[in-house]
């Protein structure tokens, strides 16, 4: 799981966490104007690179997700959110592929966000944090590229917002990526999914305890209010067919209602104990900072307002994939972006998965996922010349 | 949406369509179905191909074999690409399925420098004879579904072909016409002969 590193005096000696520090002196230059320096990016990698350096796949997590894709979380112990498809043999081949995964900046595990110390101030960020955006996110990963010596990544994959992460790579940097797979992901966000995000964002900041954003430094922690953000967005990730396929309307160890409050029913159990398993990993501004970067998203309004605009000229080879039964990203949104790659006459392949376990299909075991993902990253890496001797 | 024809390498009609296609061009198949003309283009002859399918499984077969195809159909989907992007623009066996095929010819002349279309001709012999004689809608091994049940809602003949191409200022720059078993005949492939004892025509077609 390790790999030799190209020698840089950057990287901080091992942490506590596992995976990979990367310290930046430079100032970056965020899209809200603030020029964000020192900070720091933490990255996990698994694989190893190979000698000129062309098989390296960078992985975007989304909302929730961090860089711990293919091993037991550091504070979980629950394994990797990609254990499905990233090992030796598997759709993402450790054996083959060198890849690596990016602690988004405002994130909280390691890479520098709200939670972190401000080293202007000794104290934590907290709201004094800049507002990022996924731009910004991209700016941090492309500076931890650029430190391991990578000058093309085979592929950007992701889902949700790693997809809008790949999106914005592909838009940005497209002659580092050969091949970018955007999965349940939209070039914007769209209305109802900023509705949610306001939602999760006013129970965070309706809970006492988050203290006008200063918990950490009052030595407070807003719990309830981050449960009830998880319990909500949870909801959206799954799908109606989905949660009555596991739950349907089965009380919770009990044969009768209670009439009363208690969670009479399983799905009532299950999201609060969704709920109150995510405090124990996330912090609550850094749930403020990323859900407001995937609000700010849109991708077409970085090109006079015309998406294809994003995607002229673009050598990358596309890989769209979305779920029939997702209504956050749903197909419709996948099928803009398909239409706008095909009027920018770019390569592109676009697949819906027919499944019922919604927008997380992403995240689970779907072999008609796999077996596209596997063909497209086989292609790719035959176009490439990294295929197996 | 494809049709049922002669088997072994590629389908009878797919062979004269790739007979036509220059290397390492750039390909639209509209109609790809599971990919057997791409695969073979970009094997045979270094082609960038691209493909559009009607059914997620065909789609779906296709990216799993590397091939860069995306679900969608001839009627729809056309009118988001650029004139002109690319070298050939292929639909083979599909016309007579769409809602609007003179629009698709015309969309298809103006994506692909060059189209070719194929299609199962109407006008055979023995499609006249079974309508004729037997008063039933013609069944035949490329029509093999029933009236009631088919797709293909756009039937023409070899000759009514030729007169929309007429129509719409398209040029007919190439022509080849079949038997059953995908072998060409030798007499004027768009005039009456042809039209009576084809049962496939293979046209590359490009604007005036």
């Amino acid at each position: 799981m390790t790999l030799t590193h190209p020698q840089e005096s950057r990287s901080s000696p091992p942490q506590a966490r596992p995976g990979h520090e990367l310290r930046v002196e430079k100032p970056l230059m965020l899209d809200c104007g603030v020029a964000l320096a020192p900070f720091t990016i933490a990255y996990q990698t698994y694989g190893k690179l190979n000698q000129d350096r062309s098989n390296a796949i960078l992985m975007c997590h989304a909302l929730t997700g961090d860089q711990y894709a293919a091993e037991p979380h550091p504070i979980t112990g629950k394994a990797g959110w990609w254990t499905t498809i990233i090992g030796p043999g598997k759709v993402l081949d450790t054996d083959r592929y060198f890849l690596i995964c990016v602690n988004v900046l405002g994130g909280c595990m390691g890479s520098s966000g709200p939670a972190e110390t401000d080293p202007a101030t000794g104290k934590p960020w907290g709201l004094s944090f800049p507002v990022i955006t996924i731009a910004d996110m991209v700016r941090a990963e492309k500076l931890v590229i650029e430190h391991l010596g990578i000058e093309t990544l085979f592929c950007v994959i992701g889902g949700s917002m790693g997809g809008m992460q790949v999106l914005q790579w592909a838009a940005t940097h497209p002659e580092l990526v050969f091949s970018a797979v955007p999965i349940a992901a939209a070039a914007r966000h769209s209305a109802q999914n900023i509705a949610f995000h306001e939602v999760g964002r006013q129970a965070i900041m309706a809970d006492p305890e988050w203290c006008a954003g200063n918990y950490l430094e009052q030595g407070r922690k807003p719990e309830r209010g981050l449960a009830v953000a998880r319990m909500a967005a949870h909801i959206t990730y799954l799908s109606e067919q989905a949660l009555h396929r596991k739950f349907g309307r089965s009380l919770q160890n009990r044969k009768a209602v209670t009439y009363g409050f208690d969670a009479d029913f399983q799905v009532e159990s299950y999201l609060r104990h969704q709920g109150i398993a995510f405090v124990d990993r996330f912090d609550a501004n850094s749930y403020l900072y990323i859900t407001r970067a995937m609000d700010y998203f849109d991708l077409a309004a970085e090109y006079e307002g015309v998406l294809a605009n994003a995607f002229r000229n673009s050598p990358t080879r596309f890989c769209l994939i979305s779920f029939t039964s997702d209504w956050l990203f749903p197909t419709s949104e996948s099928r803009e972006l398909v239409q706008a790659l095909n009027a920018a006459a770019a390569n592109v392949s676009f697949v819906e998965i027919e499944t019922d376990k919604g927008h997380d299909a992403f995240l689970l075991d779907e072999p008609e996922f796999f077996a596209t993902l596997r063909g497209f990253i086989e292609g790719c890496a035959r176009h490439r010349g990294l295929a197996t001797e | 949406m494809t049709l049922n024809g002669s088997s072994g390498g590629l389908r009878g009609d797919l062979g004269h369509v790739a007979d036509m296609i220059g290397p390492k061009s750039r390909v639209l198949d509209i109609g790809c179905g599971d990919g057997a003309l791409l695969a073979h283009l970009a094997a045979e002859k270094q082609v960038d191909g691209r493909g559009i399918e009607l059914s997620q499984a065909g789609v779906n077969a296709c990216v799993r074999h590397g091939l860069s195809v995306i679900q969608g159909d001839a009627d729809r989907d056309l009118a988001d690409y650029p004139s002109a992007a690319f070298d050939y623009a292929v639909l083979s066996q599909t016309l007579q399925a769409t809602r609007n095929p003179r629009l698709v010819v015309e969309e298809l002349v103006r994506i692909g420098k060059r189209a070719i279309v194929s299609f199962p001709n109407f006008g055979h012999w023995r499609i006249r004879a079974h309508l004729s004689l037997r008063g039933r809608m013609p069944m035949t091994h490329l029509l093999a579904i029933p009236w009631y049940e088919t797709p293909n809602i756009h039937l023409c003949t070899i000759r009514d072909f030729v007169a929309l191409c007429d129509e719409a200022g398209i040029r007919i720059e190439r022509s080849v016409t079949l038997d059953g078993a995908g072998r060409p005949f030798s007499f004027n492939p768009t005039g009456h002969l042809a039209n009576l004892f084809a049962e496939l025509g293979v046209f590359m077609l490009s604007r005036r």
